[in-house]
């Protein structure tokens, strides 16, 4: 059967990424899968300047999911570039570069310096990360903040553009709207949740942030929600639905509801082949139910109980 | 040579002192595993989408004669660890193996001193099996809260030269810290290098007197661990500094460690002493 999907213009051999932040920069997956195989790979978050991230403990186990506090570390922009990208590339990996900034001009000094980069397929804009120093870097809780970086990214890239947002708002759909209106390609529904744990036997934070981005089957449902309400809104715009994929039926799930594609991102924290494996049941969800690809899911979502 | 993932079979779980032993068949893992690495372990069928626990390996049986086994020590702290507890002989774990840098042996035989604290003492006898193959001396020195937690002090009297125990209640050995005795050992034995596992204070702590010492130390870290394989970033240590933008660098242990040099640890960022280097 053949799975590919068209993202964005973008023919990808698979609907199933690897999800940002949850495959760090592709080469270290190197010999765990075959990075040409894959529907793309989202990379990590990179930034104009090399950026530390935040002290340990980063990371805490919490029910059917866990919390990170990251930070955001990555090489920056020219050390991706040099490295990590050329590395893809060179492994035939389809490559979504996902760029986060602490304003517009920053995400657009970006999208320009990645512009032309051999092996470049789309530009995900981390537009929503929740381990920032200010909420106000989380762009996608406001529509016209979000806007705003979309617009200054179009403005300096032919890349297609993937727009990541967060559930963490009261009207996602009004946020949707606004960065399709400003020029995104598609959307990529969602990032992890706001959230916090306490151990207490110290009586402490369990991460050193105190905050961190809740990922893993705890959030599905609230990603599942998402995709069905932004394809109902705005139909016709790519989607790209992740959080919490760890099997077929699950991306089969965001499929459903109006997702173009899928990506898995904490499953792979358990299972390094886990996109590979998503991707091979989804081939079989769809043989037994006699659908012929995966772009004819949403249509046969029966919307009522 | 890379980590592969297998399910196996478990062969045995037994208590060792305070902590817990299993051991596992894993032909493929323990072909390749050298002291100092970590396998990566899933228990069950658990739905609740549980994720893997890092543990340094104990003890290796290559597979030919034997069946190829990996044994792994841990102490039950917590819902992961009390899953594993309760393993039982031919239950199946999927494991992911072997991750992380080694230890480096010694390029030329030499004495060698062997520092662990608690159940971070288990990948020192995997290390100290090594060693004596590579004709090299090993003295041990083990510490503990108390005497109960003290791992497999036996085995360190068998495999060992010389044993040195300590605790912090003195119900075994002296009372007080590993680093204690450690000048005076590494000035008695000549040792010409440290290799150490155990929680951070302690390699902080041992790392600087090797270096007062002017020996070279090489520790072991346990850090917070998601993957295993170097995608989350989350068990990262700070190792000094990069090129020109001043900034440490966070080193991912999974990949770069779990072994690191002493001396290669920002130890200050962490909130203990730096080592010094001897005059």
């Amino acid at each position: 059967m053949n799975l590919s999907v068209d993202l964005c213009g973008v023919r990808l051999r698979t609907p199933v990424l690897a999800a940002s932040g949850c495959f760090g920069f592709g080469r270290e997956m190197a010999g765990w899968v075959d990075l040409a195989a894959l529907g793309g790979v989202v990379t990590k978050s990179v930034s104009l300047e090399p950026r530390r991230g935040r002290p340990t403990p980063r990371m805490a186990e919490t029910p059917s999911g866990m919390l990170n506090a990251i930070g955001l570390q990555n090489p920056g922009v020219e050390a991706f570039c040099a490295g990590d990208l050329r590395f893809l590339a060179d492994a035939g990996a389809t490559v979504v570069a996902s760029l986060v900034g602490r304003n517009p001009e920053e995400f657009g000094r970006l999208a320009a310096r990645l512009d032309g980069e051999p092996g470049l397929a789309l530009i995900e804009l981390n537009l929503s990360c929740p381990n920032v120093e200010h909420r106000g870097e989380v762009f996608a809780t406001d529509p016209a903040a979000a806007a705003e970086v979309v617009r200054a990214v179009k403005r300096a890239t032919g890349t297609p553009v993937l727009a990541k947002l967060t559930a963490d708002v009261t009207d996602l759909v009004a946020v949707a709207r606004a960065v399709t209106d400003a020029g995104a390609d598609g959307l990529t529904l969602i990032n992890t949740l706001l959230g916090m744990a306490v151990d207490t036997r110290t009586r402490r934070p369990r991460l050193a942030a105190v905050t961190g981005g809740l990922s893993g089957p705890a959030i599905r449902p609230v990603a599942v929600r998402c995709v069905w309400q932004v394809a109902q809104a705005l139909p016709g715009m790519p989607i790209v639905g992740t959080g919490g994929v760890v099997s077929a039926e699950d991306a089969a799930e965001l499929l459903l509801v109006g997702a173009t594609a899928v990506a898995v991102g904490t499953g792979s924290f358990i299972n390094p082949r886990a996109v590979v494996e998503v991707a091979d049941g989804l081939e079989r969800y769809l043989a037994t139910h006699g659908v012929g690809s995966p772009a004819e899911l949403p249509a046969l979502f029966k919307a009522e109980r | 040579m890379s980590p592969v993932r297998e399910r196996c079979e478990v062969l045995e779980r037994r208590r060792v002192g305070a902590y817990q032993a299993l051991t596992l068949v894993a032909p493929r893992v323990a072909e390749q595993a050298r002291p100092g690495q970590f396998v990566h372990l899933l228990a069950g069928e658990d739905r609740s989408f549980p994720l893997r626990r890092p543990f340094s390996i104990h003890r290796v049986e290559r597979p030919g004669a034997a069946l190829g086994t990996v044994e792994v020590v841990f102490d039950v702290v917590g819902a992961g660890t009390l899953a594993l507890s309760r393993l039982r002989p031919h239950d199946v774990v999927d494991v992911l193996g072997p991750l992380g840098r080694p230890f480096t042996p010694p390029a030329a035989p030499t004495g060698c001193l062997l520092v662990g604290g608690g159940y971070g003492t288990a990948p020192l006898f995997f290390l100290a099996t090594e060693l004596r193959v590579r004709r090299c001396r090993v003295d041990f020195v083990i510490g503990a809260a108390s005497a109960g937690r003290l791992l497999d002090a036996m085995e360190a009297k068998r495999l060992g030269h010389s044993l040195t125990l300590t605790t912090d209640d003195g119900s075994a050995g002296r009372r007080g810290q590993v680093t204690d005795p450690l000048g005076d050992l590494l000035a008695r034995t000549g040792a010409g290098q440290v290799y150490a596992c155990g929680p951070m204070p302690m390699l902080a702590a041992v790392s600087r007197v090797a270096a007062a010492a002017g020996v070279p130390c090489q520790v072991a870290v346990e850090e917070q661990m998601a993957c295993g394989t170097g995608i989350c970033f989350s068990c990262v240590v700070p190792v000094g500094v990069e090129g020109p933008t001043g900034l440490t660098r966070m080193a991912r242990s999974c990949l770069e460690g779990p072994v690191f040099e002493g001396t290669a640890i920002a130890w200050a960022e962490l909130g203990h002493p730096e080592p010094e280097p001897s005059r």
